[in-house]
């Protein structure tokens, strides 16, 4: 049995300890939010967040997260939207939807570091891949979202 | 040559083609069957469906029915926004359900497209052909999302459901406060009347307007009547899609549900020779092993064990004729075709063919592209329960008739007990037309019966056994009048057919051989006056599964027509924008995106050293698209694509802003395909495996994308897919103004070029 912290919830579970935190977070637990793309780490769909820093569930051994507070979209997502969610809305962002939740779990990590984000740094951190080519609008939706944050010092 | 008999073009069948949609509609109703026939299933207490499309409860709470697939492109919200402008109702409270599979909800647009002769391009003329395939449609009622259809085949029916509904709730108050009808005014979701200051929601009329009948033909508003369609609508899917909510596919969770994870013949159509399941029937979580024609199931209580417990489980494949074929050889081979004597002519007028033979100077070129994957975000999938009666399935997919059929037969269960779900398509692209999934996960089903079992294919599973965007070859050939102006044109085309590999595979005991538009689309309707033209394509058959990849035959065609209207005009010394315009006398629609385009792009004003722009013009799915691409380009080939100009008219527009988005997904997935795309083939074998080898466009890298709508009068068209295919020719056209290098092969790393 490995006990993880999940959304500030406890679950304990029992698999195999290589197996990605994806697939326990999606098949044992029931949180389907965080979305399959490639297993290996290249396209951000099931990015989580792991003590704050933003992790490719995909590739990360559930044994790693174990004393861990692991947060999915589902966390992020109370009563109130977060900024990030916000700035998604208001800008139109999602067609498929199926990299949003990676996206905005990226985004989310990488605002809390960078407040004040130039192009460059969005271009440098936001590897995740959208096949549906939203990306002119989760620029503006960054920008925005860092200003609803406060963090734009104008 | 076989020719096409072309005078059956001339055939115009007067009128309106296929009449009031709802009365089409419910054409194909069984005797007896009440109009909401569809939808008493889901209809549930204190709610009444009005009739397919629209159900209100007591409460006033309008839902209306899609009978389309929501991938991305917006649907849901664009035909909810049809059927809430005609029934006056609030949109902001309006909710949208997936419709369920019923022949009332067939899409006669996409069947008009099908039809295999190149007419009722430009004048939007319908013709006997037209005609017939828009009848058979009607026969088949397949429903189906795809060919940009959807708003162009709603358009008429989901308003008119939103009419009938409105006209029922009207007719109910009426009665009950004893006033004319007419007398009796709707506006979000409110009824009032005037003289006696009556008022009322939908909800207080729902359950006594079912009972109401009205004409099926209702009075529709004038587009200058419009409060809804044509203003931007924020998406009704997209709260869903930030909280990690929304429900796709690979989502779907029932009691009782295990996991199946696939191994599939490397060879392109190979078949299981053997399998050893005892060497993984130990394994955590392993409940049974499945061999199959092309694979082999594990079936386990998770995905990842599936999945693990398959990769290491022995298995031995037959080779099938792919074998006999790579990527490169295939491009030769349909170079040799060039020569064939073997053709059908898709556009003919005057002898272009001795007119350029006869010629002292013509401009010739060879085009070729790649073979293509899809590469939607959501790996593909298919969940089905099977039992001793029947079979249920929950798949994203975009043709839920043909799934229905299919699953109906691999489960060999009576048509009546075969239920389809659709969830939310992560991504389509044309994809999810195909039913390779749905056969494979009955199939394995069968094996597990009375539990449901969820078949989920890996990213390698999906790019190498992919229905491949064809490879092709393009020759053009073309000469210059003494006015400076193209005055015979040549195109001839080599590919596999599409429409042909699909229909195999749909009927394998039908052998079609039938002109296909699709390998010519984009090539023998394009607008620009030549003195001559010839336009033919040679079909090449080839152990490969071809299939419907945005854009179809326009995602090559474009840029084999747009790359070579370029050099025509470097030939007359001409300006790109300038030469096509003079090409464009008798088509103002698209010399007026063309001119809107060169003004929002600045396009004649020069730009600094080391950058440069490319235009491409091209009409797809009833809408024109123009595009300027501007790059920086450097010494070593390094190219950056700074900014995309596009310029649309699609006619009438419903969302604004879905168009806007349309077009710039559009572009990255052209543009995608340009810089990366390239799927290899060594002896049967594909190459690529997953994105690290088949790349796309990342933030890094996408460009600026300004969109800008020119509506014109002209007739309805799509946009989920007119956006991709001007972006390659664009770019290409780019490169040459640029470097002087003319790229006549993509991806753009076949010429040294690295983005
Ligand atoms: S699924 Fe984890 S990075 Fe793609
Ligand atoms: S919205 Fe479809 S992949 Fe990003």
């Amino acid at each position: 049995m490995l006990r993880l912290d999940i959304n500030s919830e406890l679950h304990e579970v029992d698999v195999e300890e290589d197996t990605p935190l994806l697939w326990v977070l999606r098949d044992t637990i029931g949180l389907k939010g965080t979305k399959f793309g490639c297993g290996v780490a290249a396209c951000g769909a099931c990015t989580v967040h792991v003590d704050g820093e933003a992790v490719r569930s995909c590739s990360y051994p559930v044994s790693g997260a174990v004393g861990t507070k692991i947060t999915t979209i589902e966390g992020i997502s109370g009563e109130m939207l977060n900024p990030v969610q916000l700035a998604w809305i208001q800008e139109q962002v999602p067609q498929c939807g199926y990299c949003q939740s990676g996206m905005i779990m990226a985004v989310s990590a990488f605002l809390a570091e960078n407040s004040n984000p130039s192009d460059e740094d969005i271009a440098d951190s936001i590897t995740n891949i959208c096949r549906c080519g939203t990306y002119p609008r989760i620029k503006r939706a960054i920008k925005r979202a860092a200003a609803l944050q406060g963090g734009v010092q104008e | 040559m076989t020719k096409l008999n072309l005078t059956r073009r001339k055939f115009i069948v007067g009128g309106a083609l296929v009449g009031g949609g709802l009365a089409v509609g419910y054409g194909f109703l069984r005797d007896g069957d009440p109009a909401n026939a569809a939808l008493t299933a889901t209809t549930m207490e204190g709610e009444v469906a009005l009739n397919a499309w629209v159900k209100v409860d007591k409460d006033g709470l309008v839902t209306v029915a899609i009978p389309r697939s929501e991938m991305g492109q917006g649907v849901y919200t664009a035909l909810a926004m049809l059927v809430a402008e005609e029934m006056d109702a609030n949109f902001s409270e309006l909710v949208v359900e997936q419709a369920p599979v019923a022949d009332v909800y067939a899409n006669i647009a996409v069947m008009k497209d099908a039809l295999p002769f190149s007419d009722k391009h430009h004048e939007g003329e319908d013709t006997i052909g037209a005609w017939g395939m828009a009848k058979l449609g009607q026969f088949l009622g397949v429903q189906v999302t795809g060919g940009s259809s959807s708003v162009r085949d709603a358009w008429l029916p989901m308003r008119q459901a939103g009419a009938t509904a409105k006209a029922m709730l009207v007719a109910a108050a009426a009665r009950t406060w004893d006033v004319p009808p007419a007398e009796i005014s709707v506006t979000n979701g409110v009824l009032s009347h005037g003289g006696s200051g009556m008022s009322g929601g939908f909800g207080d009329f729902a359950i006594l307007a079912a009972s109401e009948t009205v004409s099926l033909d209702p009075v529709l508003k004038k587009s200058s009547e419009f409060t809804l369609i044509g203003t931007p609508q924020p998406r009704l899917d997209i709260p869903s899609k930030v909280d990690g909510t929304a429900e796709f596919g690979v989502d779907i969770e029932l009691d009782g549900m295990v996991h199946a994870a696939v191994k599939l013949s490397p060879v392109l159509g190979g078949t299981l020779a053997s399998h050893d399941a005892s060497a993984v029937k130990d394994m955590p979580g392993v409940l049974k092993v499945v061999p199959f024609e092309s694979g082999v199931a594990v079936i386990a209580d998770s995905f990842w064990r599936a999945k693990t417990a398959v990769e290491a489980l022995p298995a031995t494949f037959n080779d099938g004729p792919a074998k006999e074929f790579s990527s490169g050889g295939i491009l030769t081979l349909l170079e040799e075709n060039l020569e064939s004597e073997d053709s059908r002519i898709y556009a003919e007028t005057g002898d272009a063919r001795a007119a350029i033979d006869e010629a002292q100077s013509a401009v010739k070129a060879v085009y070729k592209v790649p073979f293509l994957a899809h590469a939607c975000m959501e790996p593909m999938n298919c969940t089905a329960m099977v039992t001793d009666t029947g079979v249920e399935i929950w798949m994203p997919n975009q043709v839920p008739t043909l799934i229905k059929w299919f699953a109906e037969k691999i489960a060999d269960v009576p048509a009546e007990n075969v239920i389809v779900h659709t969830p939310l398509l992560g991504g389509g692209f044309g994809r999810r037309l195909e039913i390779d999934l749905v056969i494979m996960a009955v199939a394995i089903a069968k094996e597990m019966k009375n539990r449901p079992v969820k078949l989920l294919w890996t990213r390698e599973n999906d790019i190498q056994h992919d229905i491949f965007r064809p490879a092709a070859v393009s020759r053009l050939e073309g000469t210059l009048g003494s006015d400076g102006r193209i005055s015979a044109w040549a195109n001839r085309i080599v590919s596999q057919s599409v429409s042909g590999s699909y229909t195999a595979r749909l009927l394998p005991w039908a052998t079609m051989d039938v002109p296909d538009n699709t390998t010519s689309e984009g090539a023998a309707d394009i607008p620009y006056e030549f003195t001559s033209r010839l336009v033919d394509h040679v079909p090449v058959k080839l152990p490969i599964e071809v299939g419907f990849w945005r854009s179809v035959g326009h995602s090559y065609n474009a840029f084999f027509t747009e790359s070579f209207m370029d050099e025509m005009a470097y030939a007359a010394r001409a300006d790109p924008v300038d030469f096509r315009l003079a090409h464009l006398e008798n088509h103002p629609d698209f010399a007026n995106v063309l001119k809107q385009l060169a003004k929002v792009s600045n396009w004649s004003t020069p730009l600094d050293q080391g950058r440069a722009r490319g235009v491409a013009l091209h009409e797809s799915f009833s809408s024109i698209v123009g595009q300027v691409v501007e790059i920086t380009v450097n010494g070593d080939k390094e190219i950056t694509v700074d900014k995309v100009y596009c310029v649309i008219d699609c006619g009438a527009v419903v969302n604004p802003d879905t168009v806007k988005a349309q077009m710039e997904s559009g572009i990255v997935f052209g543009l995608t395909a340009a810089l990366y795309g390239e799927i290899e083939i060594e002896d049967g074998v594909v190459l690529n495996s997953n994105f690290p080898d088949y790349e796309m466009i990342r933030l890094a890298n996408c460009p600026e994308i300004e969109v800008h709508l020119a509506p014109s009068g002209r007739l309805l068209g799509g946009v989920g897919e007119p956006g991709t295919p001007p972006i390659a020719a664009a770019l290409a056209n780019a490169i040459f103004a640029g470097t002087g290098e003319r790229l006549r092969e993509l991806p753009i790393s076949r010429a040294g070029f690295i983005a």
